[in-house]
């Protein structure tokens, strides 16, 4: 895999006026994304209503339910979905630019596994734990997305510790272990589903399908804080990661702190999944097809791949959450049994083109 | 941030009037478009003549048919869409407890829907209450009552019946039984209930909740009757379940044969059916028992 992303340079598509093409259009793609998000869903609402809203009709009673859609359902879900799916697709450019392998995927860093395994606890164990303490029910809704934030974090600062070997950070070591702790979340896991009950499973199982149903601006303001400075530091790691595609040694000596900047993409990838994790749940491969897609036809350039998959992740995201809800709708299907059932196709579709190129 | 705030603030205000509104027009008269979610509350709408006001319902109405077949679907009760469930223009949501995920019922409410969650103690106290809870909601106060007098009677003449059984028989509830994984209601559970209701003793009292139980667990629980989640012609056959080496054919109901097939949707629903399912429940435990 390494040799794949090392010879891939030679075939960087040439020119400014090219890349400036590739941003262009997934600027645009994005808006359109945006637009289609705010302008559709179960409500009907046509699109000179919610220009309407939009441009400040929000205070016609008239308006009254239209606006509400839009503003407080719509637009909140719009922005949170922009910004999960940015926040996982950049980390999935971050962790196969780390381990320099385009199969690696957030999930790698234990920040998921960590996730899904504080959200069983508090989905299982919250109410008795709340009763056995004496406190009324029900459960403060917040405590889900904050353990879920806190568990991927404290996975992801656990495996970088067994990692961690007098200051050096052995990437192998940290993908295997990551394997490992997989594994151990998974068991505790498989615990907390054998002592839960009908419900608690039923919940279990949404949450780990992934859903921006329940966005509310509080969960965009608590997620952006998160988010958002990760998508803003990002491409200042791409220099360090264009280098570190040559190997750990060589990036050192084309004066790379490689040490640091391992330390800096685990974090900012623990926090950005972490915080996407709580607000959205598990949502598979935006993170592992979006870097792997404008790999191959943006080159693996970081610093031009970092901000393109934040685009492309981001609209990628809110194309599938459409789908999600439009096509059962009143009801809505987890956005993420979408993106797998579209992405992995994709991706082997990928895979299946780049092997022929190779063969060629 | 402030400006979103701030145009939040203003919402709000924009919608108190429409809330106002709407809260006194339902104090007036009954809610026209009703969200029914879960299974009891749409079950009890339909036996008090509300369906034709239900705008929705979910995907555990099962009872009565009709309800999924007729009317739009808001999905799983514990994963609704605030949008789903507002692009049906309920003027009310009745769903049970549990019904949720939180935040979008607190979108929905925000949208000056109110929603209302109805407990559901697996009790006839509770199913009663559950009745006159809907109704009232419903502005359907007059049928509720009928039909909680009715439901009350049922309860009284099971409770009368109950009073005669001399000696309360050990009962297995099980769930389901697939790949020889045996899923039994255990104590706090709906299966707890109904068992207590129609005069048994649960077998599986050590256990909490509906779980998967070992074959020690089964023999230990030497229940003296089994009661399966079917009927009808599908329904595994009393040699199947007893058969000859398996935990269940280790149990006294084996020896009796004592295997009763009852449809799990009405044994569990704990709705205005439940009198009558419980009270077939025990003359299928106590086939000796004097009637009243």
């Amino acid at each position: 895999m390494a040799e794949a992303v090392a010879a891939a340079p030679h075939s960087l598509p040439s020119g400014r006026t090219a890349t400036g093409l590739a941003f262009a259009a997934l600027a645009l793609l994005a808006l359109a994304a945006c637009l289609l998000s705010i302008g559709t869903g179960a409500v009907p609402i046509g699109p000179a209503r919610v220009l309407e809203v939009l441009t400040g009709g929000w205070a016609d009673p008239m308006l009254a339910r239209d606006s509400l859609v839009i503003l407080n359902i719509r637009l909140p879900r719009t922005l949170l979905g922009l910004m999960v799916g940015a926040g996982l697709a950049v980390s999935g450019a971050l962790m196969q630019g780390l381990f320099r392998n385009p199969l690696a995927d957030p999930a790698l860093v234990g920040v998921s596994s960590g996730a899904g395994l504080a959200a069983a606890c508090v989905i299982v164990l919250g109410d008795r734990l709340l009763a056995g303490l004496g406190i009324p029910g029900p459960l403060p809704f917040a405590l889900l997305p904050a353990a879920a934030f806190l568990g991927g974090l404290a996975a992801t600062l656990g495996l970088y510790l067994v990692a961690t070997r007098s200051g050096r950070t052995s990437v192998a070591t940290m993908l295997l272990a990551g394997i490992a702790l997989g594994a151990l979340t998974g068991a505790l896991t498989g615990l907390l589903v054998y002592a839960s009950d009908d419900r608690q499973l039923r919940d279990l199982t949404f949450w780990s399908l992934g859903s921006l149903g329940g966005a509310t601006w509080a969960k965009v303001a608590a997620t952006a804080p998160a988010i958002l400075p990760v998508l803003v530091a990002v491409p200042f790691l791409g220099r360090g990661l264009n280098a570190l595609v040559l190997g750990e040694a060589e990036a050192f000596h084309l004066g790379i702190r490689v040490e640091r900047l391992k330390r800096l993409a685990i974090l900012l990838v623990a926090i950005c999944v972490g915080a996407g994790v709580s607000a959205a749940g598990v949502i598979g491969f935006v993170g592992l097809v979006v870097p792997h897609a404008l790999r191959l036809t943006l080159g693996p350039e970081h610093r031009r791949l970092l901000p393109a998959c934040a685009l492309l992740g981001g609209a990628l995201l809110l194309l599938a959450d459409v789908a999600a809800r439009l096509v059962a709708a009143p009801a809505e299907l987890p956005i993420g049994i979408v993106t797998a059932l579209v992405g992995a196709p994709v991706f082997l579709w990928l895979l299946l083109g780049r092997n022929r190129l190779a063969d060629a | 941030m402030s400006a979103v705030l701030s145009r939040r603030t203003l919402l709000a205000a924009a919608l108190a009037a429409g809330a106002g509104h709407r809260a006194a027009f339902a104090a007036e008269a009954a809610p026209a478009r009703i969200a029914s979610l879960g299974g009891a509350v749409t079950e009890i709408l339909y036996r008090l003549g509300g369906a034709p006001r239900i705008v929705v319902v979910d995907t555990t109405s099962l009872h009565p048919a009709e309800a999924l077949r007729d009317k739009p679907n808001a999905g799983y009760l514990r994963a609704l869409s605030a949008e789903g469930l507002l692009s049906t223009r309920p003027d009310i949501v009745i769903a049970t407890e549990g019904a949720g995920p939180p935040d979008v019922l607190a979108l929905v409410r925000e949208a000056g829907v109110p929603v209302h969650l109805v407990r559901e103690p697996p009790t006839a106290e509770g199913v009663l209450d559950k009745i006159e809870t809907v109704g009232r909601l419903a502005g359907l106060d007059a049928p509720a009552k009928a039909l909680a007098e009715e439901v009350r009677a049922g309860f009284a003449s099971l409770a009368a019946e109950r009073a005669r059984i001399t000696r309360p028989a050990r009962v297995l509830l099980v769930l389901s039984m697939a790949q020889g994984r045996v899923m039994v209601g255990g104590r706090d559970s709906t299966a707890d209930g109904i068992l207590s209701l129609a005069g048994a003793q649960n077998a599986a009292a050590d256990i909490q909740g509906f779980k998967p139980i070992t074959d020690e667990a089964i023999v230990a629980a030497a229940p003296e009757a089994v009661v399966m989640m079917r009927n009808g012609p599908d329904a595994p056959s009393a040699e199947t379940v007893f058969a000859p080496g398996t935990a269940l054919g280790q149990t006294p109901a084996a020896g009796k044969r004592a295997l009763i097939g009852m449809d799990g949707l009405t044994l569990l629903g704990f709705g205005p059916r439940t009198p009558q399912a419980a009270s077939e429940l025990m003359r299928a435990l106590y086939p000796d028992l004097p009637r009243g």
